[in-house]
């Protein structure tokens, strides 16, 4: 917990100092304006493009140094703990949970949001839930099933549908 | 399983589908993306869902329009999208003048206007100077006169930086050697209510922006930036009367994907010149006072290229392109 | 005066059966739209728009057209609650106060204490509401001109000042995180100047070479409060909730009967003094054309707990944090429909598409619209009242149907409210590069939760910074860059003052208790 606490602080410090960077960028199709030209203030006196997220980039980057005197005085809890950042547990969850959104969210652009959400829940519920294949598989079909007549028909929000959309179109002339 | 019945059976519909397609004219097979370049509640927002209103009370298409709103950026976000869709046929998108001014303002967006189908000139809308009752000025040349005498101090609110508002009031300091300054707001709604709340001194309102606080009395118009005088206020004066060569319309058009095929085109064409000619759009066109026939093909494309060149002008005098 | 007749009148006029029915529909509608994070009742309302134009051809009236999206509107406010404290993903950023209180509340198995809370609370606040609009619309129309761009800037810093008791104990922490959200905020177009601000257009900049791998022109559109909050909420904190309880979570005690919502009903009282401070705070801030519901129910959740005795209390599941919060976003989107209908300005998105259907119905919002238009209005204002009450009886009704759903199995619960918020996204945006950013979101809230780094700050600064910005610097323009004019203006003056006091007090506070601690060695 304490290394991490160090870590994410450091982190943080350069975000803010890449996001400080990025905010004095000039418009891009006019590259006589210097860069940080736009964090004070302009001709007409008042504030430029850049001068909110510059200044509240540096109250971040302060901040994040405010955090590091924390961790070396001791007077955060993260920087008194001893347990460990993430257990063993905690890795694999956010692993299969986090590696199954991802792949989720692939296959919602290659094969559309039904196919994704039925391919999901399967290997949620039957890998990581260890429910019944009766069960994993009630779920996973009625769930598309809702979704596809609350939002594509009710609600008019056309899911994306990736490879799998001719197989809709029968479902468009029947539904809308 | 069930599965390959299902990809049997919808194989099946569309070889059906295929066949019927051939014998008629093209229809859309599936629910059409109505891009809107502007954000819920604005002008362009507003009018999009009134034609999406008239075509699904008179049933005019057979699969529904489905607005989406992509107001980044002054329309980048929508032109970008348009540029990369995978279906032109089944996606259009309700202009504004951003669709002029963006692409030359952003040439990295690397989109050219001239390739987007031209479906529809729906109208044309009209700009107004608008002022407080309490300034006391009751004329432009009141205007001209108070402008002058006050300077910096002389507050013109409009929605955007370089937009039609702008525009606008570039023209007038540069014509009439006036300081005005120039606020930019997000909407025009928030710019009308700041009029009739004093914060402001004057406002470049579209009617339909102003028009609730003008009945109320709180705001009046001073000139019109149109050819003739409006209907609607037929005691206001254009600015060509008062002798500047100047007229400004902001565009609503709808437009069709570019690869949009030839087909498709003359589907929405033929779409939006009904909901053209339904009564309640010749109703809200009269009410908010907007001008423009229907326009459409190569009469539509034209008039993009003269406003292009305008705008290219325009932008080049003040400054906001090379 | 001749406002009770006229109340009467229209009251009776929504309750015509055409009417009634549209009220009941609506509210229903509204309910699980609101219920369902990333919907909310601004895709409800837009959605069912051109729906009203074939309800004004049967009636000929806009007003029942109008009534049924007002319905919808309501029937939402109530809605986004239950996600809150059912999902803890807060549908609409008017609902995220109402997590601080309600998901702990949840999650001690109380969900049904909360949902009740969060029911009545939202009736007296938009009751409480309705009697003010009834009684002094048209003046406090006026009320509303006199708020410009410094005095929105200063209603803003007000709304901000509440956050610094939200953060816990970490300053740093606090900081980082309301700095992050208002930066967040800032990305996309910049509309004063109208140029590209934090476009991360090769998001790797630093290094050429990735340039173009990625598209990320969904930057140019900003990031939008829905992308951050489904991400913090409907992933990190559920992967950390999963973690934290090794996968045992109980949300409700297993038997919730009709009488444990009735004795839930019984402890209401304990939460009257939330629900008062959040129906007046919310309406009065609501009236305010700036950001709708989302700071008058962050204030009234600050002010509750700064006057309460036991502020320790809050944030682990008090039930005045879940009614303040409730109370004042109903009383607040009945205080927005106020500049929505007199003024003709939005104060939110879904007021935005019921101005837009005014405009359809053939209605000129502004001064004259209560005058000229009272065939319009006082039926208008009459279903007010009629949906408020078909709104709480119809969500106690269903009170035990999400607590049922609630009883599922957490390795059913947990994949369900996944794909929600991947579909929730999607469907407020109809864009896929938001998904993927509110993942990212998600994975980056969760490696923060565990050392203790506060979001909700920077969930509320995504939403306020929009509003913020510019009208600082509008003001900043119209005083050619003194910022004097805060503190000069009338109404923005005072506002101010007692913004910074309350921003300084908890620092000097932490300060002097900081100063005192010597650091263990």
């Amino acid at each position: 917990m304490r290394r991490a606490e160090l870590v994410t602080a450091f982190v943080l410090a350069f975000f803010s100092m890449y996001l400080m960077w990025k905010s004095g960028e000039g418009p891009s199709w006019n590259p006589d304006i210097a860069r940080f030209d736009n964090i004070g203030f302009d001709e007409t006196g008042a504030p430029g493009s850049g001068f909110w997220p510059f200044w509240l980039s540096l109250v971040m980057l302060l901040s994040s140094i405010w955090v590091m005197v924390n961790w070396w005085r001791r007077t955060s809890p993260p920087s008194q703990s001893d347990a460990p950042y993430m257990d063993g547990y905690s890795w694999r969850m956010l692993l299969f949970i986090g590696g199954g959104l991802f792949a989720f969210l692939g296959v919602i652009e290659w094969l559309g949001f039904y196919a994704g959400i039925f391919l999901f829940l399967i290997y949620y519920l039957r890998f990581l839930g260890k429910h019944a294949w009766r069960q994993t598989l009630l779920i996973a079909i009625l769930t598309p099933v809702f979704c596809f007549f609350f939002f594509d028909v009710a609600m008019r929000i056309v899911l994306p549908k990736g490879l799998t959309e001719p197989l809709f179109l029968p479902l468009y002339e029947l539904f809308l | 399983m069930s599965l390959s019945k299902i990809i049997g059976a919808s194989a099946l519909c569309l070889t059906m589908l295929g066949t019927a397609g051939i014998a008629q004219a093209w229809e859309p097979t599936k629910p059409v993306d109505f891009v809107i370049m502007a954000g819920k509640g604005g002008g362009a927002d507003k009018m999009a869902r009134l034609m999406q209103s008239i075509v699904e009370k008179e049933n005019l298409s057979n699969r529904p329009l489905v607005p989406t709103n992509k107001p980044g950026g002054s329309g980048a976000e929508a032109l970008v999208h348009m540029k990369g869709v995978s279906d032109p046929d089944h996606t259009i998108m309700v202009t504004l003048n951003s669709f002029f001014t963006t692409p030359l303002r952003q040439p990295g967006l690397d989109v050219d206007i001239m390739k987007f189908a031209p479906v529809g000139r729906m109208a044309e809308d009209t700009f107004l100077l608008w002022v407080h009752k309490d300034e006391g000025i009751t004329s432009f040349e009141q205007f001209l006169e108070q402008a002058k005498s006050r300077g910096k101090g002389w507050v013109m609110g409009g929605t955007g930086k370089n937009s039609e508002d702008n525009i606008i009031t570039d023209h007038l300091n540069e014509a009439y050697g006036l300081s005005i300054k120039y606020i930019p707001y997000k909407g025009g709604g928030a710019v009308a209510k700041d009029l009739a709340g004093q914060q402001i001194t004057s406002s470049v309102n579209n009617p339909s922006e102003a028009l609730g606080f003008y009945e109320s009395g709180d705001v009046i118009p001073l000139v019109a930036f149109t050819d003739e005088r409006l209907p609607m206020f037929p005691d206001v004066p254009t600015l060509k009367e008062t002798g500047s060569d100047f007229s400004y319309f902001m565009q609503r058009a709808v437009v069709g994907a570019p690869g949009m095929s030839d087909d498709a085109l003359g589907y929405f064409t033929d779409l939006f010149s009904k909901v053209y000619e339904s009564e309640a759009w010749q109703e809200y066109k009269s009410s908010k006072s907007l001008m423009g026939d229907f326009m459409a093909g190569s009469d539509l494309t034209g008039y993009w290229d003269t406003q292009r060149e305008r705008h290219t002008t325009i932008l080049k005098a003040s400054g906001a392109i090379k | 005066m001749d406002i009770i007749p006229a109340l009467i009148d229209g009251i009776y006029q929504a309750l015509a059966p055409i009417n009634l029915a549209l009220c009941v529909i609506g509210v229903i509608v509204g309910l699980f739209v609101g219920a369902m994070p990333g919907l909310g009742s601004v895709n409800g309302v837009a959605i069912l728009l051109p729906f009203t134009f074939v309800i004004q051809d049967i009636t000929g009236t806009a007003t029942s057209p109008m009534i049924f999206l007002a319905a919808i509107y309501y029937g939402a406010m109530y809605g986004g609650a239950i996600s809150s404290i059912t999902l803890g993903i807060p549908g609409a950023s008017t609902a995220v106060a109402t997590t601080f209180d309600g998901r702990p509340l949840a999650l001690k198995g109380k969900a049904e204490l909360a949902l009740v809370t969060a029911a009545i609370a939202s009736f007296i606040g938009a009751t409480v509401a309705n009697v003010f609009f009834t009684a002094f619309a048209p003046p406090l129309a006026t009320v509303a001109l006199k708020f410009g761009n410094p005095e929105i800037f200063a209603l803003m810093l007000l709304a901000f000042s509440t956050f610094i008791g939200l953060g816990g104990d970490d300053i740093p922490k606090t900081l980082i995180s309301i700095a992050l959200g208002l930066v967040l905020a800032t990305v996309g177009f910049d509309i004063i100047t109208g140029e590209p601000r934090l476009q991360f257009g090769d998001p790797f900049d630093l290094f050429p070479a990735t340039a173009g791998l990625i598209d990320t022109t969904g930057f140019s559109h900003g990031i939008r409060f829905l992308v951050l909050a489904i991400g913090v909420y409907g992933i990190g904190e559920m992967i950390w909730t999963i973690n934290s309880t090794r996968g045992e979570v109980t949300m409700t005690e297993a038997n919730v009967t009709f009488r444990s919502v009735l004795s839930a009903i019984k402890q209401f009282p304990k939460a009257m003094k939330g629900t008062m401070v959040g129906s007046f705070l919310g309406f009065f801030v609501g009236i305010l054309p700036a950001a709708g519901a989302t700071p008058g129910s962050l204030m009234a959740y600050g002010v509750t707990k700064m006057f309460s005795r036991d502020k320790e209390s809050y944030g682990k599941g008090n039930v005045n944090g879940v009614a303040a919060p409730e109370a004042a976003n109903n009383s607040a989107s009945t205080g927005a429909m106020l500049p929505m209908m007199t003024l003709g300005i939005p104060g939110s998105p879904t007021t935005a598409v019921l101005l837009a259907g005014m405009v359809i119905w053939g209605l000129q919002p502004g001064p004259l619209l209560f005058s000229e238009q009272p065939d319009f209005v006082w039926p208008l204002i009459g279903s007010f009242y009629v949906s408020n009450l078909v709104a709480v009886l119809v969500n106690l009704a269903f009170i035990p149907v999400f607590l049922w759903m609630l009883r599922m199995p957490f390795t059913i619960l947990a994949p369900m409210i996944f794909v929600l918020s991947v579909i929730g996204t999607y469907a407020a945006y109809q864009n896929m590069f938001d998904v993927w950013l509110m993942l990212l979101f998600g994975i980056g809230a969760y490696l923060l939760r565990i050392l203790d780094y506060p979001l909700a700050p920077a969930v509320l600064a995504i939403v306020l910074g929009p509003i913020a910005e510019p009208t600082m610097r509008q003001s900043l323009i119209l005083s050619d860059g003194s910022f004097s004019i805060f503190f000069t203006r009338p109404i923005s003056g005072p506002i101010m003052i007692v913004a910074v006091i309350l921003i300084l007090l908890p620092v000097l506070n932490w300060l002097r208790v900081s100063m005192r601690k010597s650091p263990p060695v």
